[in-house]
This record gives C-alpha cells, sequence and structure tokens, in this order.
C-alpha cells in the first residue's frame, strides 16, 4: 500500500478548514499536543501539519488565483527519514506513511532541513519533531464507521479538494483522478518522488473583464456611434 | 537558513581542534625535529581537546530536546549527523592514549605513539568530513549541496589548526620552525583559494523555482498569501535574508580577518604574532561561517515567495 492524498487545485477555495480541522484532531491524537507559543500574544507561534498558501498563476488577464494547501507528501524516497540520527523519523513499510517518534526526537532540526516541502514544524514547547501522520489514528480505527475512517483534513473540505486512498492500487479514486486530470508532483527534480499529487485547474474561458476607458475615448466612441447612425 | 551560534562556534572551534591535533600527530610520527618536543606536543594536544570538547558542548545547546541526544549513534547507517557522532566518540580514546602516552614516555615515537597518533589523526579527519557531509548532503539547499562544502570544512580546519601549531611550537619551544611556518603560509593560501573557488561557484542561478515548487512551469507564479499572520518555524528557520550590500562588507571583512591578516602576520615570524595570526583566523571563520548559513537558501523559500533560490 502506498498510502496519500490528492488535492485539487481547481476546486480548493483557499477556507483553511482542513488546517483547522488537522489542528484540532492531531493536537490529541498521537503524537501529543500541537503546542502554540504566545497564542493570544503579539507574535503568537505553533506547530501546524498542514498550511496553505496562495498564489497569483499567469498574468492578466489570464491570471487565476490558486491555493495550495501543503501538508508531508508522504515521499517515497524520504531524505527526512535517511539524515534523522536518533531513529526517531521512520516510514512505514506496509502503507508508506511516514511519521516521528516523539519519544525517541532529540530536536535537532536536521530532518525539517532535508524537506523540500516545509512539512515539518518544531514543537515549541516539546522540543520534537511534528509533522503530518495522515491521520494514522483515525484511518485504522475499527470504531469509526467506515466512511469516516478518512485523514481529518479530508473529513472537514468543504469543496472535496482533497483525496485520500492507496496509490499502489490503480482502480483506486486517487490514482483515477491521478489520470484523468494529469496529477502533479511538486519539485519533481529534487527526486523525492512525493506521493500526494496535485490536480492542476482545469482550462475554462477567460473571464471578460470591464476596462474603463478615457473620457476622451468615451466620447468619441460615443459620437462614432451617432455619426455612423 | 538561521545561523545557530552553537553550530557556528561548534564547527569552527572542533575544526580548528581536529585540524590541530592530525598535523601535529602526523609531524610527530613522520619525525619532524622541532616535534619531537613533548611539552609542545602536550600543549597542543590540550588546545586541540579544549577546542574539540568545548565545540561539542556547544553543538548540544542547539538541541531543542537534548535528552535524547545519546540516541543519535542509532543510525549510523543512513545518517551523517549520526556518524559524525560516532566518530567524535571514537576519537577520545584513541587522542587521550595518545597523550597519556607522551606525558609518560615522553615524545619517543613507540608502538603506542604511532597506534594512538594516526588513530586520532585519522579520526579527526573522517568526523571533519562527517560534519561536512551533514551539509553536503542535503539536496534542498543549492549552496550546500557540492564537493566543495567537504572540500571547505577539511582545508579550513587543516588550516586555523596549522596556524594554531606555528603558534604553540613558537610559543613553547622560542624558536618557530619553518617547516610549521611554510605550512601554515601554504594552507592559508590553499583556503583562501577554496574559499573564493565556493564563493564564485555559488553565485550562479540554477536548481529549483517557484514555478517547479508549485507545478506550474509555463505561466508566471507570484505569492499573493503566505496564510499565516505571524512568523512560524519555517519562516524563522528558513526565511533568513540578508542584504546585498551588508552581504558583500561581511564577505570582505571575512576574507580580510580569516586570511589577509593572517598572511601578512605569518610573514613576520614572530610567535606573538602568531598567536594574534590564529586567533584572527579563529575569529575570521566564525564569520565565514556565519555567512555559509546565511547564504543557503532552502527550497521551502519558494513557497513562501521567491522566484529562485
Ligand atoms: S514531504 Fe518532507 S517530511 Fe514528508 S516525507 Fe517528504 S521529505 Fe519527509
Ligand atoms: S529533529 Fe528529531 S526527527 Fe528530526 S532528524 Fe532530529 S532527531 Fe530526527
Ligand atoms: S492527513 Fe491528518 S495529519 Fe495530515 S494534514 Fe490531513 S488532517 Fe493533518
Amino acid at each position: 500500500m502506498k498510502l496519500g492524498l490528492v488535492v485539487d487545485l481547481d476546486t480548493c477555495v483557499g477556507c483553511h478548514g482542513c488546517a483547522t480541522a488537522c489542528k484540532q484532531w492531531n493536537t490529541s491524537g498521537t503524537i501529543g499536543p500541537l503546542s502554540d507559543k504566545d497564542p493570544y500574544g503579539k507574535d503568537p507561534n505553533g506547530a501546524w501539519l498542514n498550511r496553505i498558501r496562495t498564489y497569483e498563476v499567469d498574468d492578466h488577464p489570464n491570471s487565476k488565483t490558486v491555493n495550495m494547501p501543503l501538508s508531508c507528501m508522504h515521499c517515497d524516497n524520504a531524505a527526512c527519514v535517511t539524515v534523522c540520527p536518533t531513529g526517531a523519523s521512520y516510514k512505514r513499510e506496509e502503507d508508506g506513511i511516514v511519521l516521528v517518534d516523539q519519544d525517541k526526537c532529540m530536536g535537532c532540526n536536521l530532518c525539517s532541513w532535508a524537506c523540500p516541502y516545509g512539512a515539518r514544524e518544531l514543537d515549541p514547547h516539546q522540543g520534537t519533531m511534528k509533522k503530518c501522520t495522515l491521520c494514522v489514528d483515525r484511518i485504522y480505527d475499527e470504531r469509526l464507521p467506515e466512511d469516516e475512517r478518512k485523514p481529518a483534513c479530508v473529513m472537514t473540505c468543504p469543496t472535496k479538494s482533497r483525496v485520500f486512498g492507496d496509490f499502489d492500487d490503480p482502480n483506486s479514486e486517487v490514482s483515477q483522478l491521478v489520470r484523468d486530470r494529469a496529477g502533479k508532483q511538486l519539485m519533481p527534480e529534487l527526486g523525492y518522488e512525493p506521493v500526494n499529487t496535485y490536480l492542476p485547474p482545469r482550462n475554462k474561458p477567460v473571464v471578460e473583464t470591464y476596462e474603463p476607458k478615457s473620457i476622451k475615448a468615451t466620447v468619441k466612441g460615443w459620437v462614432n456611434k451617432v455619426i455612423a447612425r | 537558513m538561521h545561523p545557530a551560534f552553537s553550530v557556528l562556534v561548534f564547527t569552527v572551534m572542533s575544526g580548528a581542534g581536529y585540524g590541530l591535533i592530525t598535523l601535529m600527530a602526523l609531524g610527530h610520527l613522520l619525525g619532524l625535529p622541532q616535534l619531537q618536543d613533548s611539552s609542545v606536543l602536550l600543549t597542543g594536544g590540550v588546545v586541540s581537546f579544549v577546542l574539540i570538547s568545548g565545540g561539542l558542548l556547544s553543538s548540544t545547546l542547539h538541541l531543542a530536546n537534548p535528552k535524547n541526544a545519546w540516541r543519535s549513534f542509532s543510525r549510523f547507517k543512513t545518517s551523517w549527523l549520526s556518524r559524525e557522532a560516532v566518530f567524535a566518540v571514537l576519537f577520545y580514546p584513541f587522542v587521550l592514549g595518545y597523550l597519556t602516552n607522551i606525558w609518560v614516555n615522553g615524545a619517543e615515537v613507540n608502538a603506542i605513539a604511532q597506534l594512538t597518533g594516526f588513530g586520532a589523526a585519522l579520526l579527526a579527519m573522517v568526523t571533519l568530513f562527517c560534519t561536512s557531509m551533514i551539509y553536503a548532503s542535503l539536496k534542498t539547499i543549492r549552496q550546500w549541496n557540492t564537493s566543495l562544502t567537504p572540500v571547505n570544512y577539511i582545508a579550513l580546519g587543516l588550516m586555523s589548526g596549522s596556524l594554531l601549531l606555528a603558534a604553540v611550537q613558537a610559543s613553547v619551544a622560542g624558536d618557530l620552525s619553518s617547516v610549521l611556518h611554510n605550512l601554515a603560509i601554504g594552507l592559508v593560501v590553499l583556503g583562501a583559494v577554496v574559499k573564493l573557488i565556493y564563493l564564485f561557484w555559488i553565485g550562479k542561478p540554477a536548481g529549483s523555482t517557484i514555478n517547479t515548487a508549485t507545478g506550474f512551469t509555463q505561466a508566471s507564479v507570484r505569492l499573493l498569501d503566505q496564510g499565516h499572520t505571524s512568523n512560524g518555524f519555517l519562516n524563522n528557520e528558513f526565511g533568513y535574508t540578508l542584504e546585498a550590500n551588508k552581504l558583500m562588507r561581511l564577505r570582505v571583512l571575512m576574507v580580510g580577518i580569516a586570511f589577509v591578516m593572517p598572511f601578512f602576520l605569518l610573514l613576520t615570524s614572530s610567535a606573538g604574532l602568531l598567536a594574534l595570526a590564529a586567533i584572527l583566523t579563529i575569529i575570521g571563520l566564525l564569520v565565514e561561517r556565519w555567512l555559509f548559513f546565511a547564504e543557503a537558501r532552502h527550497v521551502v523559500r519558494l513557497f513562501h515567495g521567491d522566484q529562485r533560490v
């Protein structure tokens, strides 16, 4: 099994719901609290496992706003694991999930340096490294109804822009989406072979925009129209 | 990259200590006449021991959870940091054996001296190499991911070690060995050349861009919003930016203190000025190491709006 997420950049509206749900679920999950430093102060700072950035792609009038959620890609070739000196970072054989054993981590930050996607953040209170667990404490929990055995971020997304599944199974929803929508990996040139895949926005006709003209041009156009009549 | 002071101190001090013990042990065992004096050897040994141990202690200061530091020996197979830790510890019995033997038997080159001396020299270089590979192995930081990084670390470690060795020998024995003097001059020139090549090399743009990071390779991409209202871990760790004019001034300062001034002081060959040269080099190398971090640009910056790294 190769578990991971597909993120649809066409439909993501950048609501930050997945990031909030992630923090809410995981702060009481297997990797312990996701602490905040000075949460109500002037300069709050805290550990998040998922962050959403917003970009403008292409130039006017073809420009488009793209919201890009980034969490751990559970890379096949995860250098964050091999650089870890303590063995706290590991990748599970059975499903490819990359995790940090909180009891072994010494907080050296090296894994966060090795990660190209900014997926690892040091917990400001515990001094240990935190990262997306792919909600390993949800997806296998047999006490949850079967359709809820999904990551918190996937469950909460109001536009269904996040899909969870097995990339090794060619018939899974994620594999089909990647095929049909030409899914992309980010920064493939670094060779980390990220599992999470991003679906590019669909091509849509450019929306016509109203261009205000100068008064002279408006009057000229109006006069031309009158004369032509 | 945010320059962590404890890491700067660690790499510079232990580099100088490893360089010093390596050159001294090799000179002693290969029969360099001025290094057959046990008080020179013991002084040099203690200086290097203090530098290395102080450096290693300082390196643990940047750990956020040091109570698990003992576990860092456990991933020797894959992690350069783990290898560094293992070799750094393995070095101790050799260097202690070497120095104890000199304490007891004087400068005589016996079998124990050979075994422990060559062993300590080898492990010192291997540890220094492992330290440099921690940085050189990171594909995420183009300015580090090059074979120039280990070359820099080893050349600069030997350079500062050779200055310390010349200074120790001159002040303990009273007269300066011309071999050690020439060696120090040669290594200062080599160190400067290696550093200048590195500075030239990192000036060339290459590698990932905001387009490959976001997957939009056929259009321009601009950041609109980082998605948070105050800086987080990623901003603090990777967002360090140095203004271009400050950078140039620091580079000039670094080359001046670490290489040019020691070079001219070496030409005078007085024991006091040699010690000054060694201290200047170490201060200069602290600036050098600070720049090594400050100029390194991690690819996460692309997600935060940099067009290229
Ligand atoms: S995204 Fe980063 S933290 Fe996650 S597996 Fe890849 S390299 Fe490791
Ligand atoms: S911060 Fe923790 S998980 Fe990361 S490399 Fe260091 S010990 Fe390993
Ligand atoms: S899978 Fe779970 S831990 Fe990972 S980003 Fe989603 S909610 Fe957070």
